[in-house]
């Protein structure tokens, strides 16, 4: 399959700093992808280039076939909603009308089935909506628009979890429907791990993990129980984190376990529990419990 | 395919969502091979399609489509072109033959681990047996 994004040694420079660092990464048609990583790891601005807001310092980017940058073509197949996004001094209603005219999938069908669902007041100046408001409109127009690359970086800002499942929700279903690349940037990873088939992590400019999200679930698991059987079961596996109080401790064992695992862990009193794939992705980005991602990274993609 | 229940506390794990450990594709696979055991789907029925089970455990459909795919591999669902897919013939009673395989393995052995554990011999053991089958009996009438 032709990936729809391709990005091949993506640098991106402020006055010095850097911002991405020779970012190497293909997007298939039809995933929906988490962006994931910490604050000014470069998530904003890879999204930023893949919607041509903003210029590669050096590498190649190719959206849909073509460089991104002033092409009209490539950009009405391109949707980007941001953390608190932006709009001109317009009423909810004519904001809505007006990316209509942009986007050519535009369902003007599901927008209006959106605004109701989200409680929006039409009339009401965009200006004069709530933070989360605001994030709702993004979100209708992020979806509304079933452009073929669909960049959602953070778009909750202020909403409550209500409003974040009714997002999730209407993007599973209206994308079962009508499939595109969605990639999706967020801090809030357990809440969205469901929706994801691939992760990327991103840490200071570079990809440090690339995987199938399937490959995650089960890539460590938490061992707790008495010392001594902690010790026993561990022995000869890679630890990544160990903890202690009195005789009881605690492991992070790296790699899947299977059945005779289980049942010798069973055997033993000892108790597991498999990382969440937020827990997985604060080891990945360099997180307290940091340690060589390499273990838990199928692909890596950074140069 | 995967085993339907691992460690004794299976019914609580699957009462709280797809959370386990496993890939999710496994774990719908794991879902719906419990209905087809438990009756909940009958042999020939049609089994929710792939955004069906996306929008209800809330997962991406390529993951439902991978869970679907892993049971009619092992030849418990069948396709039929442009309906969907069904419940194969003998379904039912191959995952209760799989099931009764493994009950001694995973029901048994740890319930006779933890016995000696506590010092409860054999004898008092199948007295325990026999007092929980009788309360069982007496609930269903």
């Amino acid at each position: 399959m032709t990936p729809v994004i391709s990005v091949a040694g993506l640098t991106r420079r402020y006055r010095g700093q850097v911002a991405l660092d020779h970012v190497t990464l293909d997007i298939e048609p039809g995933s929906i992808t988490g962006l994931l990583g910490r604050n000014g790891a470069g998530k904003t601005t890879f999204l930023r280039i893949l919607a041509g807001h903003e210029f590669a310092s050096a590498g190649t980017v190719t959206v849909l076939g073509a460089c991104p940058v002033e092409n009209g073509k490539v950009l009405r197949q391109v949707v980007f909603v941001r953390e608190d996004q932006s709009y001109p001094d317009l009423r909810v209603r004519r904001a809505v009308q007006t990316a209509s005219w942009f986007y050519p999938n535009w369902s003007h069908e599901l927008a209006g089935a959106l605004l109701e669902e989200f409680d929006l007041p039409l009339d009401r100046k965009v200006r004069k909506l709530s933070r989360g408001m605001r994030s709702a409109l993004g979100i209708v127009i992020g979806l509304a628009a079933r452009a073929e690359v669909t960049l959602f970086d953070e778009p909750y800002a202020g909403l409550d979890p209500v409003a974040r499942q009714l997002f999730y929700d209407r993007l599973l279903a209206d994308y079962a429907e009508h499939p595109r690349t969605v990639l999706l940037s967020t801090h809030l990873i357990d809440e969205a791990a469901g929706l994801l088939e691939k992760v990327v992590v991103i840490d200071r400019g570079r990809i440090v993990l690339n995987t199938d999200a399937d490959d995650l679930r089960g890539a460590a698991t938490s061992v707790s129980g008495p010392a001594i059987a902690v010790a026993e079961f561990t022995a000869g596996r890679s630890v990544w984190d160990r903890r202690r109080i009195a005789s009881q401790e605690s492991a992070v064992v790296a790699g899947a376990l299977d059945e005779t695992d289980r049942a010798r862990a069973a055997a033993l009193h000892l108790h597991l529990e498999p990382l969440t794939l937020q827990q997985l992705v604060v080891r990945a980005a360099g997180g307290p419990a940091a340690g060589p991602a390499e273990k838990m990274s199928a692909e890596r993609t950074s140069a | 395919m995967n085993q339907i229940t691992r460690e004794g506390t299976g019914l609580l794990r699957e009462m709280a969502g797809l959370d386990e450990g496993a890939p999710l594709f496994v774990q719908v696979a794991e879902r719906l091979a419990d209905e087809i055991a438990d009756g909940g789907l009958a042999e020939g029925e049609q089994v929710p399609s792939t955004n069906e089970l996306a929008a209800y455990y809330r997962i991406n459909p390529a993951t439902a489509a991978k869970g679907i795919s892993m049971l009619t591999d092992d030849g418990l669902l069948e396709k039929r072109r442009g309906i969907g897919m069904f419940v194969a013939a003998g379904a039912r009673a191959r995952l209760l033959g799989e099931r009764r395989k493994r009950f001694a393995e995973h029901y048994v052995e740890p319930l006779v681990a933890e016995a000696g554990r506590l010092g409860i011999d054999t004898d008092e053991l199948v007295a325990l047996i026999r007092d929980a089958s009788y309360g069982q009996e007496g609930r269903r009438i």
